[in-house]
């Protein structure tokens, strides 16, 4: 049997009177990833903080791998432009790697465009990624992300997704990560928690998505208030916005991108 | 003439050569209040240092010091805005300052010279006390470069990263201090902040990176105690004042240069 990375044990938050996390009780093993769920407020990146160390919990035992290095992404990150600071020079400061390393790592991450500019200047979208490759230059044992999904949009989210699974193919890293999105996460996940100041359930993302627990955060269901369109596209949207031709309609004339029947 | 302000013009030089890197971060972290804070508790110290009878300087060092301490401590609790607590810690310690000096009976203090600096009053033995100082804020500012960086750009990131973040902000603050005790002697507690902020400002557009910006920060601060000095001479103006709007000028002449990034 594996011995957990992290694990938490009956771990309560209460910041200012306020309980924010309640017995949480979670257990991640070397190379799983994890997705936190649950609507805003439930706590999870007070969990992610409990993980990381950042905050101390008001009862219960955080345990963690002799070893664990842990690159962290954090959710939003400003930083002044009264700063001089290229992709580069940012990600240097992560433990000073050397010249090849930081190209690896934006390469790894599909942003070895940026690496001359200054970092105020890239998009949110490289953003997040830069952020990614600084968290994958401490070669982690385990990755932690607030919600690196967040204000991407479904093909983005895609790419991300794809590139997460392929860091822990290649590295064996854990993820634990927050998704923004009650409804969709990572279909790599191998455990989920939804949370809501407690564990409302956990498991496999199937098993989560039928638990009464889960549902219940919705009054009715979601069904009512959303449905899906469904678009023909002749191409797509590239993980830097960029256009993107598909290969099935690559025989097409030129009509500006938007083809639809 | 020239031995009579070489003292000062030492003091200027090494003041400004080191204000260059620690300024940089006043600019970066919007934190130039803090500096006035910083500016005005030194006052306290020069009474203070008038009832213990010790040098002033002892007393500026005693005070800014402890006021740093006490600022990176309070700021940790929510209720009052970290600004707030600038401003009353900042004319708090400035009123207390001023009535203490008036008690003290029997002792004239200049008080135009402690607001805006005594070039006279500079000597020789201040340089040896003063560049053994400088030499130490100059090893210290290069040992914590970068944590500090990272610190600035996202000090939860920093945690997570393993960085003793509260240590190191609170050696950066106690260099403040330091700093401005030293610079008091030169241009006096009410403009010191401004050899700490227009320099890097001015350096701003100059810079690609943190330690070009420092670097020429420091040269635009040298170049002002020059030309400042000279003015006060040629002109018969105050010094500090001087210093200050060959600062501002320098600065003026930085913003018709094109932006860099």
């Amino acid at each position: 049997m594996t011995t957990p990375i992290v694990q938490l044990d009956d771990i309560c938050l209460n910041i200012r009177g306020q309980s924010l996390l309640n017995h949480i009780n979670m257990a991640l093993n070397p190379g799983e990833i994890m997705t936190v769920i649950g609507p805003n407020g439930a706590g999870k990146s007070s969990l992610l903080k409990i993980v990381l160390g950042l905050y101390k919990p008001s009862s219960g035992k955080r345990r963690i791998h002799k070893g664990l290095r842990i690159g962290y992404m954090p959710q939003k990150l400003q930083i002044d432009q009264s700063l001089p600071l290229t992709v580069q020079r940012f990600l240097a400061l992560a433990g000073n790697p050397n010249r090849q390393d930081i190209e690896a790592a934006l390469h790894d991450v599909n942003a070895l465009q940026t690496i001359t500019r200054p970092i105020q200047s890239i998009s949110g979208g490289e953003f997040q990624r830069v952020l990614l490759a600084r968290a994958l230059l401490r070669n982690p044992t385990l990755l932690v992300l607030d919600e690196p999904a967040q204000g991407v949009d479904l093909h983005g989210q895609q790419e991300l997704y794809q590139l997460l699974a392929g860091i822990r193919d290649k590295r064996q890293c854990a993820i634990l990560m927050v998704s923004h999105d009650l409804h969709f996460v990572m279909a790599r996940t191998d455990q989920v928690i939804c949370l809501n100041q407690h564990v409302c359930c956990s498991g496999t993302a199937d098993s989560v998505a039928n638990h009464p627990e889960y549902l219940a955060l919705f009054d009715q269901g979601i069904e009512k208030d959303f449905a899906v369109y469904t678009h023909h596209h002749d191409h797509h949207h590239n993980i830097h916005g960029d256009v993107v031709k598909d290969e099935t309609s690559s025989s097409h004339k030129q009509c500006s991108g938007h083809h639809h029947d | 003439m020239i031995e009579i302000i070489a003292p000062a013009l030492i003091i200027g030089l090494i003041l400004t050569a080191i204000a260059g890197p620690l300024g940089s971060f006043i600019v970066w972290g919007r934190m130039s209040y803090f500096g006035d804070t910083l500016a005005h508790s030194a006052l306290l110290g020069v009474a203070l240092g008038l009832f213990l009878s010790l040098d002033p300087i002892v007393g500026v060092i005693i005070v800014t010091v402890s006021v740093a301490i006490l600022l990176s401590t309070l700021q940790k609790q929510r209720n009052i805005s970290s600004d707030a607590l600038l401003g009353i810690v900042a004319h708090g310690t400035l009123a207390l300052g001023l009535v203490l000096v008036s008690l003290k009976e029997g002792v004239r203090v200049d008080l135009l010279g402690l607001l805006f600096g005594d070039l006279l009053a500079v000597t020789f033995s201040d340089t040896l006390w003063v560049g053994g100082c400088a030499l130490l804020l100059a090893i210290i500012t290069k040992l914590i470069w970068n944590p500090l960086l990272n610190i600035l750009i996202n000090s939860d990131l920093a945690r997570a990263e393993g960085l003793p973040v509260d240590k190191i902000r609170m050696i950066y603050m106690i260099c403040l201090a330091l700093l401005v005790a030293i610079g008091m002697k030169v241009v006096g507690a009410l403009l010191i902040t401004a050899l700490l902020i227009i320099p890097p400002a001015g350096a701003r557009r100059l810079a690609n990176t943190p330690e070009q910006m420092a670097l020429f920060a420091s040269l635009i601060g040298m170049s002002s105690i020059i030309l400042g000095m000279l003015a006060s001479l040629q002109w018969d103006t105050p010094a500090g004042p001087s210093i200050v709007l060959s600062a501002c000028l320098l600065f003026s002449l930085t913003l018709t240069r094109g932006s860099q990034s």
